[in-house]
């Protein structure tokens, strides 16, 4: 028994050094000075923080995580917003065709983004929402995903609380804000993890509809970096691999396990 | 508070679908405009000859599918996205169920092993990529000092046509593990314990218990993945553009890929629309042998 728990304990050591070392190679080339880069070292001899102050001035990399920030947040809040709406439609409200609606919301994760690209982004540039905040985050705000997420969460508040807020004179609009959202807070933090987390790492979609350094987001910033610089700044783009990674790492390992739930629960039932 | 009178309950049943319906319109008109409207206008622009703003100029029916079938570049492209699927969606389910296993056991400190292991999942595909671009460095990369170092000669793992796919497919395997690894490790956790305990009790070896009760009970969750993978693996951009842009000699060309240059670089939107449309009906396939599997799934319960 002993020994076999020291043999997991070093399978599972050797994995998490495969799987970290990336990362942690980019940490140690962000920290090298051009130089050192180029000998092609594992470890800086003298680590600097120069590349990442580089990665500020030379790039408008403050422009670049503001905006991600901005977009990321707005699509949070509209998906949080528009699924729990529609989720709570779904559950608490009784009109002919709810069936058949919801079955179209389902149907609408069939579509792969990808293929409907050229006419949203010839709608995008006629609403003149090209380089704005609004034409980044606006076409992402409703999500199948999250209505079905939230969905299964109201279902397991009893139908006679509502019953009884109506009796009581209660209005729906209040019953879902003062009940209905407070009694699910973890499916929403999941649901908020989740959206943050893609609209961060989106990239074909603002590859698409920005074009200018005052609108550009992160993953895109990186890419016009890495394509105009020179191999020997190799340095200052690893800081800014850096940069962009630290905020949903953070987010990913604080909401790991609401992350975890939800999506198993999506996969499950 | 006064008690409802029978006539607010009328009203209130009456305009149960109207209020139903605006609690639902913000998501309806969402879909409508960047789903549905999109996705129908597609289709048509597949059947027309467009100029380069997609206004349709010419009716051409099943033109552009019919010059794509007989394309050498179409099927090429084909080729390389069930290349990509083949190389990455088996390797990514079998390295992240084997780390979904050994993060499962029950011993001390093993948040920081699950930390570790679904890491992949908060980084961006851009930064994976970059990351992954300098160790495939040809002069400075890990890769090639590694081959130096025992005595091999280098190898130009994004320029030569022979481990293009190869190595585009390995980063991506990477990339993804974090995410298999969450929904995997879910799926354990919700096996039930006292299988377990009986198995132990009747003295069955891991090996035998993986095999009996493990995988089996896993397989709703194992498809589930198995489906998002793939779906995900028909649409991969984001390391294409940043490793290959396709190339060498298309190689690497992916369908969205391929989508992307015919709309935004060759101002072809008429045959990005087809290609667009074979993707669709692709995944729709997909989906509809995920309903089926799920549908086969709830009957044998």
């Amino acid at each position: 028994m002993r020994l076999r728990n020291i043999s997991v304990y070093v399978l599972l050591v050797l994995c998490a050094v495969v799987m970290l070392f990336p990362i942690a190679y980019a940490f140690s080339i962000s920290l090298m000075d051009g130089k050192e880069v180029l000998q092609g070292h594992l470890l800086p001899r003298e680590p600097s923080l120069e590349n990442y102050v580089a990665a500020f001035e030379r790039i408008p990399m403050m422009t670049y995580l503001l905006n991600s920030l901005i977009v990321a947040l707005l699509v949070m809040i509209g998906q949080v917003v528009l699924s729990s709406l529609a989720a709570f439609a779904f559950v608490f409200i009784d009109f002919k065709g709810k069936g058949l609606i919801f079955m179209l919301f389902l149907a609408t994760m069939m579509v792969p983004w990808e293929a409907t690209m050229v006419p949203n982004f010839l709608t995008i540039q006629s609403l003149g929402w090209l380089n704005s905040v609004w034409g980044l985050s606006v076409p992402f705000f409703a999500l199948a995903f999250g209505t079905f997420l939230l969905r299964q969460q109201f279902k397991t508040i009893p139908y006679e609380m509502y019953e009884a807020s109506q009796i009581a004179g209660i209005s729906r609009f209040r019953f879902f804000c003062n009940v209905v959202l407070p009694v699910s807070k973890t499916p929403i933090v999941t649901l908020s993890v989740y959206s943050f987390l893609t609209t961060w790492n989106m990239y074909l979609w603002p590859l698409l509809v920005t074009n200018t350094e005052q609108a550009r987001t992160v993953q895109i910033g990186i890419k016009q970096m890495q394509s105009n610089e020179v191999a020997s700044d190799w340095g200052v783009v690893m800081a800014a691999v850096i940069l962009i990674i630290i905020p949903t790492l953070v987010l990913l390992f604080a909401g790991q396990k609401h992350l975890q739930e939800g999506l198993t629960q999506g996969a499950i039932k | 508070m006064t008690v409802a009178l029978p006539r607010e309950k009328v009203r209130t049943r009456l305009s149960d679908a109207a209020s139903g319906l605006l609690y639902l319109s913000p998501s309806i008109v969402l879909f409508g405009v960047f789903l549905v409207y999109p996705l129908l206008r597609t289709i048509y622009l597949s059947f027309f000859r467009t100029d380069t703003q997609g206004t349709p100029l010419e009716f051409v029916g099943v033109g552009h599918y019919s010059t794509l079938f007989t394309s050498a570049a179409f099927w090429q492209s084909i080729q390389a996205t069930v290349g990509f699927v083949l190389l990455t969606v088996p390797l990514t389910i079998l390295i992240a169920l084997g780390l979904a296993l050994l993060a499962n056991e029950k011993l001390k400190g093993m948040g920081i092993f699950r930390t570790a292991f679904s890491a992949t999942m908060g980084m961006s595909v851009a930064a994976s990529s970059v990351i992954w671009m300098f160790m495939y460095n040809p002069s400075i990369g890990i890769f090639n000092r590694f081959l130096e170092a025992v005595g091999a000669s280098g190898v130009q793992w994004l320029l030569d046509p022979q481990y293009a796919l190869l190595s585009v497919s390995l980063a991506t395997v990477w990339m993804n593990i974090g995410f298999t690894f969450l929904i995997l490790l879910g799926g354990l956790q919700n096996i039930d314990r006292t299988l377990y305990e009986s198995a132990d009790i009747a003295g069955t070896s891991y090996w035998t218990q993986l095999r009996a009760i493990t995988i089996p009970m896993l397989s709703p969750t194992l498809f589930f993945v198995g489906i998002i993978s793939l779906i995900n693996a028909f649409q991969t951009f984001g390391q294409i553009d940043l490793l290959t842009k396709g190339g060498p000699t298309n190689a690497t060309n992916v369908i969205v890929y391929a989508i992307y240059k015919d709309a935004f670089i060759n101002y072809n939107v008429g045959s990005a629309s087809a290609q667009a449309v074979l993707l669709f009906i692709a995944v729709l396939l997909l989906t509809w042998l995920q309903f089926k599997l799920v549908e086969r799934k709830v009957h044998y319960q």
